[in-house]
């Protein structure tokens, strides 16, 4: 048990490094700046979730932000409506220290995952039986029914939604580990399963399901699998958005949110995991550059959409395509270019 | 000898039409078993069938004898079943290793959150099934491209590795479907000589779907000849060159 | 809650307006096998059109004032429903031509002029509205230059790229579209709602049993039938309707027939256009609902899940998928249930995919192993 102590003491050690930055971060950069590297790695976040059902295991979803929407919920309900019910019977449970907020907290991720993971077995399992363009109207369908169903319960919000939700995640200035912690562990555990024999069965499902169904693979299975895991991990950034936000309401959960993490997946390349961290995080933080603009939302949505189309038209498998970008892939790029040039000196 | 495969009447029906109707199949372990018929016979129909694509409407598989109707096509190949495509269907953007890789996963011993974590245990079933396909396509000669694009390869050898993939799931039954289809003389010779050697070394039992009758005579040892979804004649490559009701099926009768 | 024939009649106008755009759906998916997103945008546009031409361009009399001009109105009406119809319908071809067609055949020489004049947009807009001269010149004079600078551009990514012409991408390329119609519109005119006022003589007749019927649902309910009528005939009957059913069966095999496809296909996306563009027109000037440029998106699903209801590619499904989710909505409109009123074309296409993705009239064609 040797490499379990390692992996621990590693975690543990990177999760200390990462506190570090954090509070160093939250003192030394401008609130402005700070806000939209959250919501940089908050969206990081979302594409490599969305990454793992489109790009890696090939069906097309296009309702990723339902699951955002009920991680963040459900997390806000723990906090807001049911911790305070039991907060009397077990006081450990008050939230304003330091140790209260990070153990609500972690109590807000793990349900609101498991919501986020069990609307995803919901939502999943009837699109198995559909392919293409019929599943992305059907997901599309479903992300549109969780908001209607949120604008419709009153317990939270019905319209207006939750305001005033503790800032859990700022709470010891720990706002950027927790988000980019939840970065570093979506990517990781999506790259290790990238990179096992497993992971190859779910690429195998994205190329030729009927193949992969007569070679042993359990397609109901990955395709269930990867709709609980992606929507698992939507969720997760949802509860860290809820309490940091401090407020949600289901406009902030429509289709155009779907619309556009679904952008970044595609833009990026369908089955890049680095492909998506980086688009997320372009896509989110160059829209900022607009932000002196007076209609910047529209703007910002008319800029997507035509990039869309025009990557849709020129290179539609997405600027990385299927490549991961790593050291590897500098030097392959750079041997190239060498080529090239020894190439027409000759 | 015992029977590996048993189909007993089955039936299969697209909509009114009967795409295969009572077929009796039955091959001994060991045996390398020709199907063939003209175009629209069936033949793929009860490939199938037999590996779980479709359902019978009607009629048993047995599979070792046990009773295999309606078991999921995955199902099919984890009991021992594994096929090839009349249209090829590699993973094409994966390459010639990930593609044998995936067909090995079956016996993978790993487990979901073993690959999330990377356990120690799960990078050594890792190695394990790169060793043991890297093995597998030195014997089918395709080493050499092991980490080539599946849909970069020449036609040839693309038909190989479905092969090799196929191969990779352990099967003991091994259904090819043309997979000479589209090669010339000399390849042909190879695939026969390959298939032959396959059956030896693998311990497999073999049915193959075949047009070309130099490669279906020169290696099977029995033969079913179906026409609109019937079982028509079945016997040595001897009995089914003469026989009238054959010929007739491919060529039509004269009218009188 | 208002009586059941009552909620039926809503139903039937409700429906006959979800058929109208839902035929357009249906036939872009038979020809195409697209599902066209952004035809509820066209909707939207011509509804637009009809709100532009009632209130500014064209010389409607108030009728309170003057029940003399009825009428004239009237006539002026139906000329604004032909506008709508011809501007939806080219809008339906310039979306065919440059956002659907480049992934059928590449991209060619008119789409870099197009792209050009697209990102010559920003400039001419800050130098004000392109309802000016100058705005207006400048926008033309860039907009070639870019489009002439673009065409080693678009040459080089025509060799390039390997076009692999899947569904998924052309989806992708249609919610790109119907998002740049919608928040674009938003720019442009603004998300202030619209209405448009009373322009033709709307009366209300009593019918036995607690009914209301008025004359704008009559007049809508006719105008939907006079041309699915005019449809049907041009489908049925003349020659570009048969190509596009020969389409609609095997585009290939239509093509070695020696028909047209790219010619065939505009004029169905005009087809589509032109009826969504009456509807449009319709909803605007006989319901007088509030008209912003994001109004066309929900009845658009609607009316898909309509056209997915009747059978993708059947006119006479979209027909009767239309008139079910028109008189579906209206029950629970007029129910307890009125929140969900949106959400029960999502919950019937959940279902109908789920249980008959063919449909009701449609066929389902399955994958050859």
């Amino acid at each position: 048990m040797l490499w379990l102590l390692g992996r621990v003491g590693g975690v543990a050690l990177l999760a200390a490094c990462l506190m570090g930055i954090s509070v160093w971060l939250t003192n030394n950069i401008e609130t402005y700046y700070f806000l939209v590297l959250i919501q940089c790695g908050i969206a990081a976040v979302l594409a490599v979730s969305l990454n793992l059902i489109n790009g890696i295991t090939g069906q097309f979803s296009i309702g990723h932000a339902g699951f955002y929407a009920v991680g963040a919920y459900v997390g806000a309900s723990w906090t807001m409506l049911w911790r305070p019910q039991l907060a009397d019977n077990w006081p450990w449970l008050a939230t304003g220290n330091l140790s209260g907020d990070i153990l609500n907290l972690l109590i807000a991720l793990v349900l609101g995952s498991l919501a986020a993971a069990l609307t995803g077995v919901v939502v999943g399992t009837p699109s198995l039986r559909l392919r293409g363009d019929y599943l992305a109207i059907l997901t599309l369908g479903f992300g549109e029914v969780i908001r209607v169903v949120l604008l419709n319960i009153d317990a939270v919000g019905g319209a207006r939604g939750l305001a005033g939700i503790p800032t859990l995640v700022s709470s010891g200035n720990l706002a950027a580990f927790w988000v980019f912690g939840l970065l570093i562990a979506v990517t990781t555990l999506t790259r290790n399963l990238m990179r096992s024999t497993r992971g190859l069965t779910w690429l195998a499902v994205r190329e030729d399901e009927v193949a992969s169904d007569a070679m042993g693979v359990d397609t109901t299975r990955v395709k269930v699998t990867a709709f609980v895991v992606g929507s698992g991990f939507a969720g997760a950034a949802g509860v860290l958005y809820a309490h940091f936000f401090t407020g949600i309401s289901p406009d902030i959960f429509g289709m155009d949110v779907s619309i556009m993490i679904t952008t970044m997946v595609v833009l990026a390349g369908t089955g890049s995991v680095t492909g998506a961290i980086i688009a997320g995080m372009t896509l989110t933080a160059l829209p900022e550059a607009l932000r002196f603009l007076k209609d910047y939302k529209e703007y910002r949505m008319v800029l997507f959409s035509t990039a869309l189309i025009v990557m849709m038209l020129t290179r539609p498998q997405g600027i990385l395509g299927h490549a991961e970008l790593g050291f590897g892939s500098f030097v392959r790029l750079a041997n190239r270019f060498r080529r090239k040039e020894r190439g027409s000196a000759a | 000898m015992s029977d590996l495969l048993v189909t007993e009447n089955m039936t299969r029906y697209f909509g009114g039409l009967a795409a295969v109707s009572g077929v009796n199949l039955r091959v001994a372990a060991g045996e390398l078993v020709g199907l063939i018929g003209p175009n629209g016979a069936g033949k793929t129909t009860v490939f199938n069938l037999l590996t779980g694509v479709y359902v019978p409407t009607s009629g048993k598989i047995l599979f070792d004898g046990r009773v295999a109707n309606g078991l999921r096509p995955f199902r099919m190949a984890r009991i021992g079943i594994a096929r090839t495509f009349q249209n090829i269907r590699l993973f094409r953007m994966l390459t010639v290793l990930q593609n044998v890789k995936v067909a090995a996963a079956l016996r993978a011993r790993q487990s979901l959150s073993s690959a999330v974590f990377r356990t120690p245990g799960q990078v050594r079933d890792d190695m394990r099934i790169h060793e043991e396909c890297m093995r597998l396509l030195e014997r089918l000669d395709l080493a050499q491209y092991a980490d080539s694009r599946a849909d970069s390869l020449p036609y040839g050898v693309q038909r190989r590795l479905e092969i090799a993939r196929a191969l990779a799931t352990h099967p003991r039954l091994l259904l090819l479907d043309e997979p000479a289809a589209g090669m010339n003389p000399n390849e042909k010779s190879d695939l026969m000589a390959l298939v032959q050697r396959l059956r030896d070394e693998f311990s497999l039992t073999v049915l193959l779907i075949e047009h070309d009758m130099r490669v279906v005579m020169g290696i099977c040892e029995r033969i079913y000849v179906l026409d609109y979804g019937e079982v028509i004649a079945e016997g040595t490559p001897e009995a089914i060159s003469g026989d009238p009701r054959v010929m007739a099926a491919y060529l039509g009768t004269e009218e009188a | 809650m208002q009586s059941f024939l009552q909620q039926a009649v809503f139903g039937i106008q409700l429906g006959s307006l979800y058929a109208l755009i839902a035929i357009g759906y249906t036939l872009v998916y038979g020809v195409l096998r697209l599902i066209n997103f952004a035809h509820g945008d066209v909707f939207m546009v011509g509804a637009f059109v009809c709100y532009y031409a009632c209130t500014r361009w064209l010389p409607f009399r108030d009728l309170s004032a003057d029940p003399s001009a009825a009428t004239s109105n009237i006539a002026l009406a139906a000329l604004v429903l032909v506008m709508a119809m011809c501007v939806c319908a080219a809008l339906g071809v310039l979306i065919e031509r440059f956002a659907y067609r480049p992934l059928r055949n590449g991209l060619g020489v008119a789409d870099a002029h197009f792209w050009g004049l697209v990102a010559a947009l920003p400039f001419a807009l800050s130098m004000g509205k392109l309802t000016q001269v100058v705005p207006l010149a400048a926008w033309l004079a860039i907009g070639v230059i870019f489009g002439y600078t673009l065409r080693p551009v678009v040459r080089w990514i025509a060799r390039r790229s390997v076009r692999t012409t899947s569904r998924l991408n052309a989806l992708i390329t249609a919610i790109g579209v119907s998002f740049v119609l919608e928040y674009g519109g938003l720019l442009v005119v603004g998300a202030d709602p619209n209405f448009v006022p009373n322009v033709v003589p709307e009366k209300v007749y009593q019918l036995p049993g607690g009914v209301r019927i008025g004359t704008a649902q009559l007049a809508i309910l006719a105008v939907a039938l006079l041309l699915m009528a005019i449809l049907r005939y041009i489908v049925v009957y003349t020659r570009r309707g048969k190509a596009m059913r020969a389409i609609a069966h095997d585009i290939e095999a239509a093509k070695l027939m020696g028909i047209d496809t790219d010619r065939v296909i505009s004029f169905t996306f005009a087809l589509g256009g032109a009826l969504a563009g009456a509807g449009g027109a319709l909803v605007a000037a006989l319901t007088h609902v509030k008209i912003t440029p994001l109004f066309g998106l929900l009845p658009g699903i609607k009316a898909f899940v309509a056209a997915v209801l009747g059978g993708p590619g059947s006119i006479p499904g979209a027909v009767l998928g239309g008139l079910l989710m028109g008189v579906a909505e209206a029950f629970v409109a007029g129910s307890q249930y009125s929140a969900f009123r949106d959400a029960i074309a999502f919950c019937i296409l959940i279902v109908l995919l789920l249980v008959r993705p063919a449909g009701l009239l449609g066929r389902h064609v399955a994958e050859k192993v």
